[in-house]
C-alpha cells in the first residue's frame, strides 16, 4: 500500500518484485544469475557491539600503545607456516571471473599490507603469481589448470568444498567469459557455458578427504599449510570433519559471501548466515580443544574493521574479503554510472558480474574494458581499505583494552537482537540472557 | 632403501621396502631427483595398499611397484613410468601430466581423474568414474569401465576394450571414448559418433602403443553432442 496511490494495496506475498520476476522467468525460460552475495537482510555483526573499557576494564592508548595485529596461519602439520602482518586476506577469486588486472591488483594491494590473495576456479596466472607475496593455490572440483608445479610454487593450498553464496553447488563461467586465454587454461572450448562440478573427482567424505589431503601433502613434501573451505551449512559438524580430516586452516564461509556467478535462488536461499557459522565453527574447535592449533578464517559479509574486530572476538583468527576488495577496486564506482546505465543499472546496484561486460574492468575478460583497471591504482585502492580495516580493527581492540586483536572475545560482545544473541552466542544488551543457553 | 650398484639395465639402482622404510621417505627420494638426469630405476616391495605411493614425480624414473596400492597412486607423474604389479584404490595416477602409469591388476573408482596428458594403461578393469574431468589424458583399460566413466571428460582418449557403465560420457566435452563392448546406456549429451578411417588409425596408434592386443576396427566412437555448451531451455530436461 502507497499514500501516493490510495487504494492500490500491494500483496505482501506477490509484490511488484515478485511479480516482475514472475515475468521476466516466462519471458527468458531461465532462472536469474548474478555476481555479489546475499541481498536479504539476514542477522550480521552489525547486531552486535562491543562494551568497551569502562570502570572494571582498562583501555589502552589509541595512538601511543601497542596494538598487534600479525597471525600465523598453519600451525598445526606445515613445515612453513605462513605469517601475515594482518588478520585479513583476500578470499579465492578466479581468473575468468576476473580479468587478469583485476588479479594484479588483488596480489598487489594485499602484498603491500603483508597479506595473502587465494587463486579461484580456473588455476594460478603468472601475473597473480608475481604480483602476490603470500598466495594461497585452491584445489577446487573442476581441477581446471590444476598442476603440481603450482602447488609447490604456492604458500599455501585452500581445498574447496564449497563456498558460502552457495553451498552444494558448481560453479559457472558464462560463454562470453570464456576468452581463449580462460579456454586455454581450463581446457576447454573457447565461448562454452563452463560449468565447474560440485564434488570432487576423486574423493568421498571425509575418510576418503584426509587421504586426499596426505597426497598433497606428500606433493609438496609436508611444506605447506593445507586449507578447507566450507560453506557455511552444517558448520558444527563440518569444522569437526575439517579437523579430522588434517586441516591446518579451516575457512567458513556464511551466506554472505560473495559469488561471480549464482543463481539468486541459490544465493539466497541455501546456507546460514555468517554470524552463527563463526560461534559454531568456533564451538567445534573448543570442543576438540584444537581452537588456535587449527586456525579459523571467516568469510561473508565483512565489509569494515568493526566486522573484523567482531569475528576476531567471536573466535575467528582472520577474515576475509572478496565482494568488499572488488569494490575496493573500482566495482560499482559512481564515476562509472553512465556506463552501468547502459547496461540497464546503476552504479551502487550492478550485479551481473557474470556477463563479462563490467565497465571497471574487473568482472571482464573483454581486453577492452580490462584495460579501465589499472593494477597499480587498484593495488593502491585495496591496501588504502585494508589499512583501514586493520585500523578500525585497532581502534576497537585498544578501547577493549587490548594489545593483540586476537585478544577480543565474546565477553566483550553484546547482541542488540534475540536472534543475533542466539546466533552468536553472547548475551542481549543490557541482560545477561544468551538464548538457547540460559 | 638400497642401491645397487649395476650395470645390468634389468635391475633397479634403488630398491624401496615399504617394510624397512615408510611412503615420506620414497617420494622424498624421488622429489629429490633431478628432471634433467638420466632415467633411474626404482623398485618398492611390499607395498601393502599404502596410500600415495610415487606421487609427484617430476623425472625421468622408471618405478615398479610390487604389490597392491592405496588411494591416489602415482598422483599427478610428470616424466616418469609407473607400474604396479598388483590392484589400486580410487584415483590411481589422479591428475597425470605426462609419462606413463601402467596397472597389471584393476582400479577403483576414479582412475585417472583430470589427467591432463601422459598415458594410463589398465590391464584389469576400472571402476566407476573413470576418467571423471579428464582434460587430455590417454586412458586404455583392456577390461571394463564401471557407471559414469568420461563424467565432463574435457580432452583426451578414453578407451574400453571391454563394456562401459551406466551414463558414459556424461556431459562430454571434447574428449573422445571408443569402447568394444557393450554400452549399458549414455549419459546426458553423449552420442555416438562415426568412425570413420581416420579415428581406426589413431586408435590403433593408441592401443599398440599402450601394449593392448587389439582391433581398432571393433570399437566404436563416442562423443559430445555439444548440446548442453550453452543453456538453451528447451534442453532442460537434459540438464
Amino acid at each position: 500500500m502507497t499514500a501516493k496511490h490510495p487504494g492500490l494495496v500491494e500483496s505482501y506475498l506477490f509484490n511488484r518484485d515478485t511479480i516482475h520476476e514472475i515475468q521476466r522467468a516466462a519471458t527468458e525460460g531461465i532462472y536469474d544469475i548474478r555476481g555479489m552475495g546475499a541481498k536479504r537482510y539476514v542477522p550480521h555483526f552489525d547486531d552486535l557491539v562491543f562494551l568497551g573499557a569502562s570502570m572494571s576494564r582498562y583501555p589502552l592508548e589509541g595512538y601511543r600503545e601497542r596494538c598487534d595485529t600479525n597471525v600465523v596461519l598453519g600451525t598445526r602439520y606445515a613445515k612453513k607456516p605462513i605469517e601475515l602482518k594482518i588478520p585479513i586476506t583476500i578470499a579465492g577469486m578466479s581468473f575468468g571471473s576476473l580479468s587478469a588486472q583485476a588479479k594484479e591488483a588483488l596480489g598487489r594491494g594485499a602484498t603491500a599490507v603483508g597479506t595473502s590473495t587465494t587463486t579461484g576456479d580456473g588455476g594460478m596466472t603468472p601475473e597473480e603469481r608475481l604480483s602476490s607475496k603470500t598466495l594461497v593455490y585452491q584445489v577446487l572440483p573442476s581441477r581446471y589448470g590444476m598442476n603440481p608445479d603450482d602447488l609447490r610454487k604456492a604458500d599455501a593450498i585452500e581445498v574447496v568444498l564449497g563456498q558460502g553464496a552457495k553451498p552444494g553447488g558448481g560453479g559457472m563461467l558464462l560463454g562470453q567469459k570464456i576468452s581463449p586465454r580462460v579456454a586455454e587454461m581450463r581446457d576447454l572450448p573457447p565461448n562454452i557455458d563452463q560449468r565447474s562440478a560440485c564434488r570432487h573427482p576423486d574423493w568421498t567424505g571425509p575418510d576418503d578427504l584426509e587421504i586426499k589431503i596426505r597426497e598433497i601433502r606428500e606433493i609438496t613434501d609436508w611444506q605447506k599449510p593445507i586449507y578447507i573451505k566450507v560453506g557455511a551449512t552444517r558448520t558444527y559438524y563440518d569444522t569437526m570433519l575439517a579437523v579430522k580430516a588434517g586441516a591446518d586452516v579451516i575457512v567458513v564461509d556464511g551466506m554472505q559471501g560473495g559469488t561471480g556467478a549464482t543463481q539468486t535462488v541459490f544465493i539466497e536461499h541455501v546456507g546460514i548466515p555468517t554470524l552463527p557459522a563463526v560461534r559454531l565453527a568456533v564451538e567445534a574447535l573448543t570442543e576438540l580443544d584444537m581452537h588456535r592449533k587449527v586456525q579459523l578464517i571467516v568469510s561473508g559479509g565483512i565489509r569494515s574493521g568493526a566486522d573484523v574486530a567482531k569475528a576476531l572476538a567471536m573466535g575467528a583468527d582472520a577474515v576475509s574479503i572478496g565482494v568488499a576488495a572488488l569494490i575496493a577496486l573500482g566495482d560499482n564506482d559512481p564515476h562509472l554510472d553512465q556506463e552501468y546505465q547502459k547496461l540497464g543499472t546503476r552504479a551502487g546496484y550492478y550485479d551481473d558480474w557474470h556477463a563479462g561486460q563490467c565497465p571497471a574492468g574487473i568482472s571482464t575478460q573483454s581486453d577492452h574494458l580490462a584495460s579501465h583497471l589499472d593494477p597499480v591504482l587498484g593495488g593502491r585502492r585495496l591496501a588504502n581499505y585494508l589499512r583501514t580495516l586493520t585500523m578500525e580493527t585497532q581502534i576497537i581492540a585498544r578501547a577493549c583494552g587490548k594489545s593483540h586483536v586476537h585478544n577480543l572475545e565474546p565477553e566483550d560482545l553484546v547482541a542488540l537482537t534475540v536472534e543475533a544473541a542466539a546466533m552468536a552466542g553472547v548475551p542481549l544488551a543490557g541482560t545477561s540472557w544468551i538464548p538457547g543457553r540460559s | 632403501m638400497s642401491k645397487h650398484s649395476t650395470g645390468a639395465a634389468q635391475l633397479p639402482e634403488y630398491v624401496h621396502d615399504l617394510k624397512q622404510s615408510d611412503v615420506r621417505a620414497l617420494n622424498q627420494a624421488l622429489h629429490d631427483l633431478d628432471p634433467a638426469a638420466p632415467v633411474t630405476h626404482w623398485k618398492v616391495l611390499n607395498a601393502a595398499g599404502d596410500h600415495a605411493l610415487a606421487v609427484g614425480i617430476d623425472a625421468n624414473a622408471n618405478v615398479e611397484i610390487m604389490g597392491h596400492v592405496g588411494y591416489y597412486c602415482a598422483g599427478m607423474n610428470k616424466h616418469a613410468t609407473v607400474t604396479i604389479h598388483g590392484n589400486a584404490a580410487t584415483g590411481l595416477a589422479e591428475n597425470i601430466m605426462s609419462g606413463v602409469v601402467r596397472l597389471k591388476g584393476s582400479a577403483s573408482q576414479s582412475a585417472a581423474a583430470t589427467g591432463r596428458g601422459g598415458l594410463v594403461v589398465i590391464e584389469g578393469n576400472a571402476a566407476a568414474r573413470c576418467g571423471i574431468s579428464m582434460k587430455g589424458v590417454d586412458i586404455v583399460v583392456q577390461g571394463s569401465v564401471g557407471h559414469m566413466s568420461g563424467f565432463m571428460a574435457q580432452r583426451g582418449r578414453l578407451v574400453v576394450c571391454g563394456d562401459a557403465g551406466h551414463a558414459l560420457g556424461d556431459s562430454l566435452y571434447e574428449a573422445q571414448i571408443y569402447v568394444r563392448g557393450k554400452v549399458e546406456d549414455l549419459g546426458a549429451d553423449c552420442i555416438e559418433k562415426e568412425m570413420r578411417e581416420e579415428h581406426v588409425k589413431e586408435l590403433q596408434a593408441l592401443l599398440d602403443k599402450a601394449g593392448i592386443a587389439a582391433d581398432a576396427r571393433e570399437f566404436r566412437r563416442y562423443g559430445s553432442a555439444r548440446k548442453l555448451y550453452n543453456f538453451n531451455i528447451d534442453h532442460a530436461d537434459a540438464y
